[in-house]
Parts: C-alpha cells; sequence; structure tokens
C-alpha cells in the first residue's frame, strides 16, 4: 500500500527541550494509525508538524505525497483535523461554523450546504443547527468539530484525543463513526489516552516516549510483546494470605479487590503449582483467568521511568 | 508570497473573503462595536466644535482622519489574541490558508468597518455646510487610508500573546504618539522643521494632507505624493505583519 503520511527525522526544540526526538514512521493508506504516549511525549507536537501548523527544526513530512514544508496549502487540502483543545467558533452558528470551513477548503456553495446537512444529521446535531455554538454541550461542540474536519471530504483525518472528557455516548458515537470513516477509505491519524479506544480502532499504534517512538506495531503483537506482563488471575472460595501466592516463577502478586493477579513469565506452569497449592491449603477455585496483557499494561511498561 | 500564488490566487482571495465575513459576524457586528463607531466620531466632532473657534472644514478633514485611524486599528489588533485565547486559531491556521490570506481576511474586515464609519463625520460635516472640492480625491484618499491602517493594525496584533489587554496597551501606545505626530490637530506648515520630520514619518499626515486638499484646495504635499507614501506604507505594513505573525505563530500554540 502507499504511504499516507511519511515522517523522516523529525525533530523540534522548544528552547533547550526536544519535544520530538528524529521520528521517523509511515502511516499506510486506508488505516487507522494509533499515536499513544503520556502527557508531554511528543503527540501534539508531531500533530502539528504534520498538520503544517508548525514547522520542524529538522527533519520532513509528506502527506499524501504533498511535503508539508513545501506545499503546504496542497498537503492540508486534503486533510481534516480535530486540534486538542480545539474550539468553534461560539458566537456562529454550528451551520455558519461549518459553512465557514467549507469556505475556507473551496467546497462549492452546493456541496457545503449538502455535506453540512449530511454531516449534522448523523452527528445528530441538525436540529441545532442554527444555534449559537455558545450553548452546546462538551460532547456537541466536539461533535461539531468532526463534522468540520470532514466538511472537505477529506482523505486523511488527524484527531488528536477525539474523545477526551466526553460522556460514555457521545464518546462511543464518534469511535462508531471513525470505524465507518475508516471503512469508507479515510486514512486515520489519532491521537488517545485510552488503550481500549485505540485497541479496538487502531490498525497499528505507535508509543512515543520523550520525543522518541518506543514500540510501534499491531495492538496484539505490542501486547503479546512482554512475556513478564502475562498473569493469571485467581479467586478462592476462602480469603488466603496473598503473600503465601509467591510461588515460584511468580514475578509480582497484586490484590485486586477479591481476587490476585499473578505476573508469571510461564503461566503454563503456574498453572499446576497453582492447582497444587490449592489441593494443599483445601481450597476451591471460584475464578481461575489467563490474562495477557492488555495494551496499557505494555504503554505503562513502555513509558515508566526504569523502562527509559 | 508563493504560497499564496501556489495554490490559486482567486482561491486564496476568496477564502480571505470568507475570513473576512467570519470577522464581521463574531468582531464587528457587535453593539459596542457599532455604538463606538458612531458615537466617538460624534462626540470628537461636538468636543471640537463647541465652544471653539475652529473652521469646520479644517475639522472636517482632520475628524475624518482620526475617526478611520481610530476605527480601523479597533478591532484587527484584538483577533489574532482572541483567537488564540478562544481556540479557534490552531484550527484556522492549519486548514488551507497562507498567513497572508488570514491577515488579508482581518485586514479587509477592518478596511470595510473603517469605511462605514468615515461616513460618520462626512455625514455631520456636509449638514454643518462644508463642501467637498475633490470628492474622487477624496474618497480615494478615504480607501486608502481605510486599508493602510488596517494594515498598520494587523502588525500591532503580532505579538504572540493571548491576553487582549497586552495587545490593547501596545495599540494605544503606538496610536496616541502617532496621532499627535501627524499635523492633524496643527498644519504641518505651522509645525517646526523638527515637528515637520516627525510628521513625515506618520501615515496619517498623508491621509490628512489629501482630506485637507479635498476639502480646504490646500495641501503641503503634492498629492500623488501623498497617494503614493499611503500605499507604500500599506504594503510595508501588511509585509511586516505576515511576516512577525509567521515567524511568531508557533509562538501561539
Amino acid at each position: 500500500m502507499d504511504a499516507a503520511i511519511k515522517a523522516s527525522d523529525l525533530t523540534k526544540f522548544y528552547g533547550e527541550i526536544c519535544a520530538i526526538d528524529h521520528l521517523a514512521f509511515e502511516v499506510e493508506s486506508g488505516e487507522i494509525f494509533g499515536f499513544l504516549g503520556p502527557n508531554g511525549a511528543g503527540k501534539t507536537t508531531t500533530i502539528r508538524i504534520l498538520t503544517g501548523v508548525i514547522k520542524p527544526d529538522l527533519g520532513s513530512a509528506s502527506i499524501m505525497s504533498y511535503d508539508i514544508l513545501k506545499e503546504p496549502l496542497k498537503a492540508k487540502q486534503v486533510m481534516g483535523i480535530l486540534p486538542e483543545m480545539a474550539n468553534a467558533y461560539i458566537d456562529l452558528t454550528a451551520w455558519q461554523n461549518l459553512m465557514f470551513l467549507g469556505e475556507l477548503y473551496g467546497v462549492s456553495a452546493t456541496l457545503r450546504h449538502r455535506r453540512a446537512e449530511a454531516l449534522l444529521k448523523k452527528f445528530g446535531l441538525y436540529e441545532r443547527k442554527g444555534q449559537l455554538v455558545r450553548g452546546f454541550s462538551k460532547g456537541m461542540r466536539q461533535r461539531l468539530l468532526i463534522c468540520m474536519a470532514l466538511i472537505n471530504e477529506p482523505e486523511i483525518l488527524f484527531l488528536d484525543e477525539p474523545t477526551g472528557g466526553l460522556d460514555v455516548q457521545s464518546a462511543r458515537l464518534i469511535r462508531d463513526m471513525l470505524q465507518e470513516l475508516n471503512q469508507s477509505g479515510i486514512t486515520i491519524f489519532l491521537t488517545t489516552h485510552n488503550m481500549e479506544e485505540a485497541n479496538q480502532l487502531c490498525n497499528r499504534v505507535a508509543i512515543i516516549n520523550n520525543g522518541r517512538i518506543i514500540a510501534l506495531n499491531r495492538p496484539e503483537k505490542l501486547r503479546a510483546f512482554s512475556k513478564k506482563l502475562q498473569s493469571v488471575e485467581v479467586a478462592f472460595d476462602k480469603p488466603v494470605d496473598s503473600g503465601s501466592l509467591k510461588l515460584p516463577g511468580v514475578v509480582q502478586v497484586k490484590e485486586m479487590g477479591d481476587k490476585v493477579r499473578l505476573y508469571t513469565e510461564d503461566p503454563n506452569s503456574l498453572l499446576l503449582r497453582m492447582v497444587e497449592y490449592a489441593q494443599a491449603n483445601g481450597l476451591k477455585f471460584v475464578t481461575l483467568n489467563f490474562l495477557a496483557p492488555s495494551l496499557e499494561d505494555v504503554f505503562v511498561t513502555l513509558t515508566s521511568p526504569q523502562e527509559v | 508570497m508563493h504560497d499564496f500564488i501556489d495554490v490559486g490566487l482567486s482561491q486564496q482571495l476568496r477564502r480571505a473573503y470568507a475570513i473576512c465575513k467570519k470577522d464581521i459576524r463574531i468582531y464587528y457586528l457587535k453593539s459596542p462595536v457599532i455604538v463606538l463607531g458612531i458615537l466617538f466620531p460624534t462626540f470628537m466632532f461636538a468636543a471640537f466644535l463647541v465652544g471653539r473657534d475652529l473652521d469646520p472644514p479644517y475639522l472636517m478633514s482632520s475628524l475624518t482622519t482620526i475617526t478611520i485611524f481610530f476605527t480601523s486599528t479597533a478591532v484587527v489588533p484584538l483577533i489574532v489574541p482572541w483567537e488564540t485565547r478562544s481556540r479557534t486559531l490552531e484550527r484556522l491556521v492549519s486548514s488551507p490558508i497562507s498567513i497572508r490570506t488570514m491577515i488579508l481576511g482581518d485586514v479587509l474586515a477592518s478596511f470595510l468597518f473603517g469605511l462605514l464609519f468615515s461616513l460618520v463625520p462626512l455625514t455631520i460635516g456636509l449638514a454643518l455646510g462644508v463642501k467637498i472640492l475633490d470628492a474622487p480625491v477624496f474618497l480615494t484618499g478615504i480607501m486608502m487610508a481605510s486599508f493602510c491602517f488596517s494594515s498598520l493594525a494587523a502588525v500591532l496584533s503580532t505579538p504572540p500573546t493571548d491576553v487582549p489587554a497586552n495587545v490593547m496597551m501596545l495599540s494605544t501606545l503606538v496610536k496616541f504618539p502617532l496621532l499627535f505626530i501627524s499635523g492633524v490637530f496643527v498644519p504641518i506648515e505651522k509645525l517646526p522643521s523638527w515637528g515637520v520630520l516627525g510628521a513625515s514619518t506618520s501615515p496619517l499626515t498623508y491621509f490628512a494632507d489629501l482630506a485637507r486638499y479635498s476639502i480646504t484646495g490646500v495641501a503641503y504635499y503634492p498629492i500623488l505624493l501623498d497617494f503614493a507614501i499611503l500605499a507604500s506604507f500599506s504594503i510595508l505594513f501588511l509585509e511586516a505583519s505576515v511576516r512577525l505573525h509567521e515567524r511568531n505563530m508557533s509562538k501561539r500554540m
């Protein structure tokens, strides 16, 4: 497949602080690419460079083969963007916001009207199209911002924390829409703190920390990344001292409510020892689950200071 | 200028017009702004006319200059800081428009605002029996001055702050000294040589001269020179604001 986004050696300094450090990656056409990282890792700086809002100190990037530094307007023309902390114009109505954005992208009046109507209906805002955005809830504003990002029918959608701080229904609606948009062929570059969201939506994810990509792979591959993150979750019919469960091969023991999670690199051997332990102590299993690491586990492990 | 031409000049001009319409809707069509545009020149006229022995034609030329200057420079300096603060700027900058297009849109809205409210001193002056001797020069001068002062205001909006009060302070620090050195209140020929030198550095001087010529038939500088200098200042201010905005944009984010 062709690369929709190519970033090569991207580096950006703010004073003496290196926000992103020689980043290089490619996003293929038609994929949902997740960009994960803790606060201050360089996600927003990267997205701002890729969308032409700021310039890198070093390196280059292209969007659908347009160099963002040499042909920024052509590159921007094929993008839809939802910046982090962005706002629609609160003194304009939802409809006026969409018309304005459409004009900025050179969309003809007929198409603007048709698309605005369809988008507002799709995102459940059509009935409120004549209201000033000032009176919109956070979820409604976010949905409107996504409509604004789609008014030019972009080939690539950049979304910086699209579901951050939203209620469950709005977040779910946006996630469903993103999947639908991706199925229609739109490439999506997504930053999120929500690991489950990244796991559900993304074909591939990159984890960035201190301005560097520390992992880039499919979510399932990343989950299998660390053997020591595999665990067995167990609950017995009687309370047990969790210290006594530090059996051979157990790396860590964590109490999780009425259950205990045992981290191990060799879950098969541990299961056998657990059975022996239960028989020896006259215990019956209430729960016994083998757990692969979550994307969140991988993320926390990779981005924790001791791993750097 | 490369970006501007690259994606089509007419496309970028249309997008600048879209920004102009947005600015008018959000920033100009507000009751306080409209009331200011009407009351400010009216009260200035009254303050200078009542109880003073001032020549109405000279007064009209001076107050038209002041009105266009203050109305054209009133709102533009605040737009970019406001948009930074209200978090609409990043969305604007990431759309396919150049900084030049964005600034041109802001300047265009301000130009129209200045043009509209120049009608107030004009109407009052005409009501007082003042006659305009050279209407084409006067109208062309009003348009050029409004554009020039709007471009100056765009320069004042370049400091990378999201606090409108900071820009207001800078704006006041620039605007008032500029007004007082410009031969608006005292005819240039009556200024000392250092005053004439100072006045020659201000764009207001050249519109004040044009306005005086249009109404009284007397000008200090040749009319074509007034036009040429106003045009030069416009280009200078517009270019300076574009470059400063380009340089400072990443600091706003």
